[in-house]
């Protein structure tokens, strides 16, 4: 049985936009914001766009250069870097399974409220209505309580768009609704933005974000906050860019698409803190109250607060709040897709199938798993598990990339050639030292940081028991399973590399020579 | 808003959305070169 050839973008700006929809998600709206906010204002900036260049952009070259060289899913990459490196592609996947799994949850609220929007559903609380009249949610952590339809019924259909997409497969599916979906988000989002910051005391919430706190520069944890939120916001190792990387052509600007994806990311972070911060302000203005009384994020940011804010709008509230809330929808959906894709193309590769066939093995079984989140006592689920997901599975599979590619296997010099044969921008001897010292550094540090407070603090009111259970435990079972899979055997023929990188590989060191 | 604010947003606009235009500029200059070569 012959490997069928591997699909190709369309054109480079149809792989930047996924790149981009793959990174632009949720949290670069409710989390960007707070984060600057608390890690010295305007005065964030510095190192925000420091940790940027040495370690958001070269963590994206050094994923894209893997996907490319390689070409194949994160396992398939990884196997045919080093024979023992494939775990780590399984990791990822393993890691992407479970996000996707509460992830699909999060996107079928914004459509929901979406639709709420329209006539102001949550009325004069909002708190109330989502926590109790929208997710019923149990008052014991660890209940199931039984599925709320309201959530399942956008489930479904976030689950359908989603297969939909793959199903069509690289060119006519992923690149073809980031084509839509990327430019429909920004200017949805520009207009939004620039209703908030016309606003009354809008100026008040952008002085807030802006002011900045030059002592905070000084503050070690200021800066392991920039790398974190530049490692979290990128889609960098948990395989996506591994994975996209592998459907480009043979000749393409790896570390320019890099450079894009990561300042087209910041960027939106960037509007994203205006807006939410102009909006912020305005509540506050309107309660006669603080700004600092008013700042929120995550759920609590989009679900209660923002609500809060667009019932308090001079007029096109249900606009307002259905042009947000559908911006968070296309976030979320962009990111989404990109996520399923990792784990589809990685099953694909291994089992030798076609797109259509790993997209119904695959996504199928994932939509009923992520109805676990779709039960009264979902959102706490997803709540601890998120937090583990993140704080332990994929800074650790970042710090485990970076370490193992570096430092055990020394492959950085051999990536760093491909890069640079393909490449308009070569990567200097910054790239090497930002990926052997700087980022293991940062990301060792942030992981360590990580687990003593999951240690000592614990995470939230959670009882211990359901920490255990829902949040080491799944992030011990994704390296585990990841170990496991390692072991499945691949067919020979799938092992073997195509032939353009090949010869892109005689030539660029004949080139270094 | 303070004077050191705008300052600020003004210095973080430049750093963030320039460095998206340089790179977008940088990318476009590039495929024009090589689409340049390919037809010289």
């Amino acid at each position: 049985m012959s490997q069928p050839a591997r699909e190709q973008w369309g054109t480079r700006a149809g792989f930047l936009l996924a790149a981009i929809g793959s990174a632009i998600g949720l949290g670069n709206i409710w989390r960007f914001p707070a984060v600057a906010y608390d890690n010295g204002g305007g005065a964030f900036f510095l190192p925000y766009v420091f940790a940027l260049l040495t370690a958001g952009i070269p963590l994206l070259a050094l994923e894209y250069a893997i996907g490319h060289r390689f070409r194949g899913s994160a396992p398939l990459a990884f196997r045919r870097l080093h024979a023992r490196a494939e775990w780590l592609g399984w990791w990822q996947i393993a890691i992407s399974l479970v996000i996707a799994s509460y992830y699909a949850v999060i996107v079928a609220w914004a459509g929901s409220y979406t639709v709420f929007a329209a006539t102001e559903a949550w009325a004069d609380d909002p708190e109330d209505f989502f926590f109790g009249s929208y997710l019923q949610q149990t008052a014991e952590a660890g209940a199931l309580g039984g599925l709320v339809p309201a959530v399942v019924v956008p489930l479904v259909a976030v689950w359908a768009v989603v297969l939909i997409v793959l199903l069509r497969g690289v060119r006519r599916g992923i690149e073809l609704a980031n084509r839509i979906m990327i430019p429909t988000l920004v200017i949805t989002f520009l207009v939004l933005v620039v209703r908030a910051v016309s606003l009354p005391g809008a100026a008040g919430g952008l002085d807030a974000f802006f002011r900045p706190d030059f002592a905070g520069l000084f503050d070690p944890a200021v800066w392991v906050a920039a790398y974190g939120q530049i490692f979290f916001s990128l889609s960098i190792a948990f395989a996506i860019m591994i994975t996209y990387a592998s459907y480009l052509p043979r000749r393409t600007d790896l570390t320019g698409s890099g450079m894009i994806a990561g300042f087209a990311n910041a960027s939106f972070e960037l509007l994203a803190g205006i807006g939410v911060f102009a909006a912020l302000g305005f509540m506050a203005a309107t309660q006669g109250i603080a700004v600092d009384e008013v700042v929120a994020d995550g759920i609590g940011l989009a679900f209660v607060v923002f609500p809060e804010i667009l019932s308090t709008f001079p007029a096109l509230q249900g606009l307002f709040g259905v042009l947000f809330f559908g911006s968070l929808l296309l976030a979320g959906l962009s990111s989404l897709i990109s996520i399923v894709q990792t784990v589809v193309a990685a099953v694909g590769d291994k089992l030798g199938w076609p797109q259509r066939r790993a997209v119904l093995v695959t996504g199928l079984p994932l939509a009923a798993a992520s109805l676990l989140y779709a039960t009264r006592g979902g959102v706490a689920y997803l709540d601890v598990v998120d937090y583990f997901i993140n704080g332990f599975g994929i800074a650790a599979a970042g710090l485990v990339e970076v370490v193992l590619i570096a430092w055990v296997l020394r492959t950085l010099d051999r990536l760093r050639r491909h890069a640079d044969g393909v490449s308009d921008m070569r990567l200097g001897w910054w790239w090497t030292i930002a990926l052997g010292v700087v980022t293991p550094v940062m990301l060792g540090y942030q992981l360590l940081e990580n687990l003593r407070t999951a240690v000592l603090a614990g995470y939230g009111d959670y009882p211990v028991a359901f920490q255990a259970g829902a949040g080491w435990v799944v992030a011990a079972a994704v390296l585990v399973a990841g170990l496991a899979l390692a072991r499945q055997g691949w067919r020979a023929d799938v092992l073997q590399l195509e032939d353009f990188t090949v010869e892109a590989d005689r030539r660029f060191l004949k080139d270094a020579s | 808003m303070s004077g050191e604010a705008i300052a600020t947003m003004a210095a973080g606009m430049l750093l963030i959305w320039g460095g998206l235009a340089a790179s977008v500029a940088h990318a476009l200059r590039a495929s024009r070169r090589r689409r340049d070569d390919r037809s010289g």
